[in-house]
């Protein structure tokens, strides 16, 4: 039978596609509720996805919601991203051993699982064309992020929720993914039909899609399709637009709303812990009490605590306006001249995730709209 | 191999339960008795060996004069000097005392207060004595207390995190409580190293590890009085264990002082 591109599926279906999948070796991660929200984690059933669930979501608010349908991917966006399974927040890189005199090093001999996702999100695909940029695609490459990156198989879930703090339409980022993925799935509900569109990206995907039992899509279902999505690019409730922006934010320096926002910023580090795209890593260095072994450790970290800007003689951002700053230049300007795009791919979770709900839309508003004063880079803390 | 460094363990007014963590090590304890001369720990053995020590731990607020004077004494004999607990390091529980008259509490509380030597305010070692890590938590983590001995021994700085709980919540993958289900929760200002215990069963943090490195209790208070919660309940979520570090202090104090005036405007209008 030859690979169909494009399939019909039924929810059922989901099950054969998960089946497929672990026939095939993979790890399959997908959404889950779990403590109250919906997060990435092991995925074995159709019957494991938050059936029926949505989220309403807000400045530093998140409630589980029921629908009153039964959708698969009814809700929009949980606070776990597919980071922590390519980029995991803690890490040894190598340990030690005392050797006589001298040690000897043992190197790391990692084998990552082969992982599947189901449910990645338009946004969180470019969030993930994002790290392999800034992981794998430059001069030094992180071998662990390529060997989990390598063999990865994405199944993309196109929105037909936008949520509360979503906006992907204004970052091109989605609510509808183009490229990049091996299966993506679009899910139509109505009161009469519930059905998701399926479509294969690459090979790989067309062989997993034909062996769940799909059938061609007539003009109508296909037609439905796209107009959920565009429903959903209609229903975004914010912002963040301009090409201007990296400038915007260069010129706005010293601008007093950087003094307004560090009011309220708790430098806690939850908004770079949530972020698709953050990626930043400290390295520890442990002893064992003995001194006979000794192991590096690489570990998340974030531009909000003060030990992260710390050289020799004190921390280079010591004021939460300086770290808040920080964040924004770097992942909204900086970002675009050291990676060729934004750092931001509109999800926003450093909005809803944010326990006071600090608002990144809101904030760079208020800077365009307050326009530009001081144009002075000196004078950091 | 020359000798074994000496390893003190100290206490003031505390509950013991920081040296605890410190029997608690067990397997660990073995290792660091084999590395270090575990001279004077009196919840461990009296057999106490002479100073000076290479590595000091101090468990305790001063409460009273004579510990005022003792504490100087620790100082002199020890080398590195580690302050280890909430107790030691921002008063403790007990600098409750320190937002109301001691002496009343004296005399209602015992026989012959005559006998009672409390000083007014229980303090920090810190606020007597200079010290040279300060490792908060009630209790302190056993983790982060034999890495501190670890760096001590190895002659490496420890990794001592200052950011916030909530640093530990994303890392463990805990469904944020405060976001998720509005439960007050204080993980944002207080400093990790508990690994975000209580947010893992969902419960808000209760803050035994003390203020984080930059901790914004303003904004966090008013937060919390978004989402429902009064004054009061600020006032005690502020004023429990770290009741006495500076930036909790300054929270719980001036929600007292806005309580004080709405009750004094409340007297006011009814008379």
């Amino acid at each position: 039978m030859k690979a169909e591109e494009r399939l019909v599926i039924r929810p059922a279906h989901i099950q054969q596609l998960i089946d497929s999948l672990i026939r095939r070796g993979y790890r399959v991660k997908g959404p889950v509720v779990r403590n109250e929200a919906v997060v990435y984690d092991d995925l074995s059933s159709l019957e494991d996805l938050p059936i029926g669930w949505t989220d309403e979501q807000g400045g530093g608010r998140y409630r589980l919601r029921r629908r009153d349908d039964e959708a698969l991917f009814g809700y929009s966006l949980g606070p776990r991203t597919w980071k922590v399974f390519l980029h995991p927040p803690e890490r040894r890189l190598w340990k030690a051993e005392r050797n006589g005199r001298g040690f000897r090093i043992i190197e790391e001999e990692e084998r990552p699982p082969l992982f599947a996702f189901i449910g990645v999100r338009p946004c969180e695909l470019h969030a993930i064309s994002i790290l392999d940029r800034v992981l794998a695609g430059g001069e030094f490459v992180d071998p662990s992020y390529r060997a989990r990156r390598e063999g990865l198989f994405v199944v993309v879930a196109n929105c037909g929720e936008a949520g509360g703090t979503c906006f992907c339409s204004s970052m091109d980022t989605g609510p509808a993914a183009a490229s990049g993925f091996d299966i993506a799935l679009t899910e139509v509900v109505t009161a009469e039909d519930h059905y998701l569109l399926a479509e294969a990206g690459t090979g790989k995907g067309a062989e997993v899609l034909g062996e769940t039992g799909g059938v061609r899509p007539g003009e109508a279902e296909i037609t439905a399709a796209r107009k959920t999505v565009e429903e959903a690019a209609a229903r975004m409730g914010r912002s963040m637009t301009g090409s201007d922006l990296k400038d915007l934010l260069y010129r706005s320096y010293e601008h007093p709303r950087w003094d307004d926002v560090a009011r309220r910023c708790l430098t806690c580090g939850n908004c770079t812990m949530v972020c698709p795209t953050c990626f930043c890593t400290t390295v520890e260095d442990r002893t064992e009490i003995t001194g006979g072994t000794a192991e590096r450790w690489q570990r998340a970290d974030s531009c909000f605590s003060a030990e992260f800007s710390y050289i020799h003689g004190g921390s280079i951002r010591s004021s939460p306006k300086a770290r808040y700053r920080h964040w924004i230049m770097h992942k909204l300007a900086a970002w675009v001249d050291q990676f060729g795009r934004s750092g931001c791919v509109g999800c926003g979770r450093c909005i809803t995730w944010c326990p006071v709900g600090i608002d990144i839309t809101e904030e760079v508003g208020a800077i365009r709209k307050n326009g530009v004063r001081g144009s002075d880079r000196e004078g950091e803390g | 191999m020359g000798r074994k460094p000496k390893l003190a363990v100290y206490k003031f007014a505390s509950c013991d339960g920081c040296q605890l963590s410190l029997l608690n090590c067990e397997e660990e304890l073995m290792a660091v008795a084999g590395e270090m001369e575990i001279a004077y720990f009196l919840e461990a053995s009296r057999a106490v060996v002479k100073g000076p020590y290479q590595l000091s731990l101090v468990e305790g607020s001063i409460t009273t004069p004579r510990d005022a004077e003792r504490v100087h004494q620790v100082r002199r004999a020890s080398r590195f000097l580690v302050s280890i607990g909430a107790c030691a390091t921002s008063g403790g529980i007990q600098s409750l005392r320190n937002f109301k008259d001691v002496r009343e509490f004296v005399s209602v509380v015992y026989a012959t207060a005559e006998y009672i030597e409390a000083l007014e305010k229980s303090t920090p070692i810190s606020y007597h004595v200079r010290v040279d890590l300060e490792l908060q938590g009630c209790p302190v983590g056993k983790d982060q207390l034999l890495e501190v001995i670890s760096a001590f021994l190895h002659n490496r700085r420890p990794n001592v995190p200052a950011y916030s709980v909530c640093m530990e919540c994303k890392k463990a993958g805990n469904v944020c409580v405060m976001v998720a289900s509005g439960t007050p929760c204080l993980g944002p200002v207080t400093r990790a190293g508990c690994g975000a215990v209580c947010p893992a069963y969902q419960r808000g943090c209760y803050g035994c590890f003390g203020p984080s490195g930059s901790p914004n209790t303003i904004s966090l208070s008013e937060r919390w009085q978004q989402i429902g919660k009064g004054e009061e309940e600020i006032v005690r979520a502020f004023r429990s264990f770290n009741a006495y570090a500076e930036p909790f202090r300054r929270e719980s104090e001036a929600y007292e002082r806005l309580l004080t005036e709405k009750a004094l405007r409340d007297s006011t209008s009814s008379s």
